[in-house]
């Protein structure tokens, strides 16, 4: 079985706080991985960390292969450009329209012509449900469901391998958060990804999920499939699945 | 509700506290002032008789509680006579939170000197972090030139069309004023001496020298300066920053290096403009005041004024420009994900960049007069 990220022995610290300790996590090729637990518990600095967004203080962290905290600069935007992330507010470029917004890496990475480029555009918004008119919108003027398709489609704007996803469906209504988790089984299957998800939603978990980890008091305490969740011990977790386990 | 009362008598050395009625926070403060007055030396018990309150908060009781700390500090028997359940309840809860704060307080409570050490510990880590932010520019820059296919012409248009374009109204009649006033306040006094030709050489060498230039800085730092931190402090907390680097967009090379190159390139041409603003404006004075015409003062400029001193002002354009632009930059990009954080990082931009344009200006004048320019 192939890992596209495997972390090891993981450690944070801010100032005398500490996130992580001995924490261990695999992600197979393929995968829906979603990562649960407490407020608090680290798991948006964990997936920060993966981004080299953030100084790991030790431990390795490998990602499509590159360890992270031992990577040059081409290596490095190599790796950029084979993953996406999808920022919970979305983040996208506030001053470009939506189809500049998913137009951009395209433009800066390639030399493919402005007709072909404006083809992959639509293409990727109608693929996250987006209408065609909806393109020359800037984001100020977007919902916020429509904020996180269009940040989606911007993600997935060079075919990456590998998707973050940061909260996806919080701040959505039931409908379109069961929409979104639609959309996303979709597109792994389509674009053969990887999805990595931050979530706290539990009907997306049971719908979406292949692999759940539960971080809790600095570690992974469980790592495998939603079903056998009931097994386990763990206060977060009894509190977390009441009513479903 | 004003029935709160409090009646102190003193028996052998032990005080009586008799409170009656109800205590709350609209009436306890007379009874507290009571009893922080309260002379304790001579008493060697103190009873609190509550058996004719009716009602007690919690307030209340942090005074009870504030007294039986004194007493037990002076080692004085506290005792607390007739007090219903709800009353010794609430003095309970009082006292154990006050444990747990105190034992926080406890912990923070720091002296001068490791205040001291921390405070300039901060300012060394802030030095370090300009430096690097430097170090990053730097690298960027030259990695930028070497590519001439990445250049972004088209940021750096839209950069000099917001922050030099738009400037151009707003410095022109700054410094037209400028030239105006600094020509009225001298003619007053060379009209004394009846040396009111002389007003082109002060206007000439003040204006073109120094005013001209002080003056774009400073309308500059205030307006773009403050914008650039707003902007790029905003687009950090809305985590714009974080997906440019996630797409390997360095921000530098985005946002940063396109600034910059715009605001000095147009600073010379905004001085130059201030320049014939500012001297426009004393040549109307010089006309109304000193009944030089026009064509008087264009000429004893054009043999008076020499160039070098044109070429000086607009020579330090650059240079102000590229203060400017990376202290509003670099504080941009040191705002916190809060919204206190852009408001704070906007000021100071624009109180650094003053002062940094000030003192550079005063270095250049060292400088100048050292070599004899
Ligand atoms: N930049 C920072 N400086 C200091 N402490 C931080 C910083 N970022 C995060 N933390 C701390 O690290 C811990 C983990 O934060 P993180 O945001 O990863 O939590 P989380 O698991 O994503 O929580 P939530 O479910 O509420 O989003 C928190 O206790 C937080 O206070
Ligand atoms: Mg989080």
């Amino acid at each position: 079985m192939k890992y596209i990220i495997e972390v090891s022995d993981l450690k944070t610290v801010f100032g005398d706080k500490v996130v992580h300790d001995g924490l261990n996590m695999k992600i197979k090729e393929g995968e829906i991985y979603g990562i649960v637990g407490p407020s608090g518990s680290g798991k948006t600095t964990l997936v920060r960390e993966m981004l080299m967004l953030q100084e790991i203080n030790s431990g390795t962290i490998e990602v499509l292969g590159y360890n992270i905290s031992n990577i040059n600069h081409i290596q490095a935007q190599e790796l950029r450009q084979q993953w996406g992330v999808l920022f919970q507010a979305g983040a996208l470029f506030s001053s470009l329209n939506l189809r500049e917004n998913i137009a951009l890496p395209l433009i800066e990475y390639s030399d493919l012509s402005r007709k072909t480029i404006d083809e992959i555009v639509d293409f990727k918004l109608s693929i996250v449900g987006l209408k065609p008119n909806d393109a020359s919108l800037f984001p100020s003027q977007l919902s916020g469901g429509m904020k996180k398709k269009a940040s989606l489609a911007r993600s997935l704007a060079m075919d990456p391998k590998l998707l973050f996803l940061d909260e996806p469906t919080s701040g959505l209504d039931p409908i379109s958060a069961r929409d979104f988790d639609a959309l996303i089984l979709k597109l792994r299957d389509i674009l053969k990804l990887t999805v990595v998800m931050v979530s706290h939603d539990l009907q997306s978990i049971y719908d979406t999920i292949d692999t759940l980890a539960v971080i809790d008091d600095k570690k992974i305490v469980y790592e495998g499939s939603v079903d056998n969740i009931s097994t386990f011990d763990n206060e977060f977790i009894r509190t977390f699945f009441k009513g479903y386990i | 509700m004003d029935n709160a009362s409090l009646e102190i008598t003193n028996k052998n050395n032990r005080l009586f506290l008799v409170f009656a009625g109800e205590l709350t926070l609209y009436n306890i403060s007379k009874l507290q002032t009571k009893i922080e007055t309260l002379n304790l030396d001579q008493s060697e018990e103190v009873i609190l008789d509550f058996s004719k309150v009716t009602f007690f908060d919690t307030a209340s009781a942090l005074m009870v509680y504030n007294l039986q700390e004194r007493t037990s500090q002076s080692h004085i028997e506290f005792q607390i006579v007739s007090a219903g359940k709800d009353i010794t309840d609430m003095i309970k809860l009082i006292k154990m939170h006050k444990d747990k704060t105190e034992a926080i307080k406890r912990l923070k409570k720091k002296s001068y000197l490791e205040m001291l050490a921390q405070l300039l510990y901060s300012k060394y880590l802030g030095f370090l972090s300009f430096m690097a932010f430097f170090g990053e520019l730097f690298i960027n820059t030259i990695s930028y030139i070497g590519r001439v296919k990445h250049i972004r012409y088209k940021e750096i248009l839209f950069e000099i069309n917001e922050n030099g374009i738009k400037a151009i109204s707003i410095i022109s009649i700054t410094s037209f004023l400028i030239g105006l006033v600094v020509a009225y306040q001298s003619a007053y006094q060379l009209k004394l001496y009846g040396a009111n030709i002389f007003i082109v050489e002060t206007l000439g060498l003040s204006i073109l020298r120094e005013l001209a230039p002080l003056i774009t800085a400073i309308v500059i730092a205030g307006r773009s300066g403050s914008a650039f931190t707003a902007q790029i402090g905003a687009m950090k907390i809305t985590q714009e920053i974080d997906a440019m680097r996630t797409m390997g967009f360095e921000p530098y090379k985005f946002l940063v290096i396109p600034r910059v190159i715009a605001l000095m390139i147009i600073m010379p041409i905004l001085i130059f403009i201030a320049d014939i603003m500012g001297m426009l404006g004393g040549m109307l004075i010089a006309y109304k005041d000193l009944d030089i015409s026009t064509t008087l003062f264009i000429d004893r400029f054009s043999d008076v004024i020499a160039a070098k001193h044109f070429f000086i002002g607009i020579f330090k354009g650059p240079f102000f420009a590229f203060l400017i632009a990376v202290i509003g930059i670099y504080r941009g990009l040191g705002v916190k994900d809060d919204t206190q954080s852009i408001g704070i990082n906007t000021k100071k931009s624009v109180v650094e960049s003053i002062f940094a344009v000030i003192m550079c200006d005063a270095l250049f004048s060292i400088i100048f007069t050292n070599l004899g320019i």
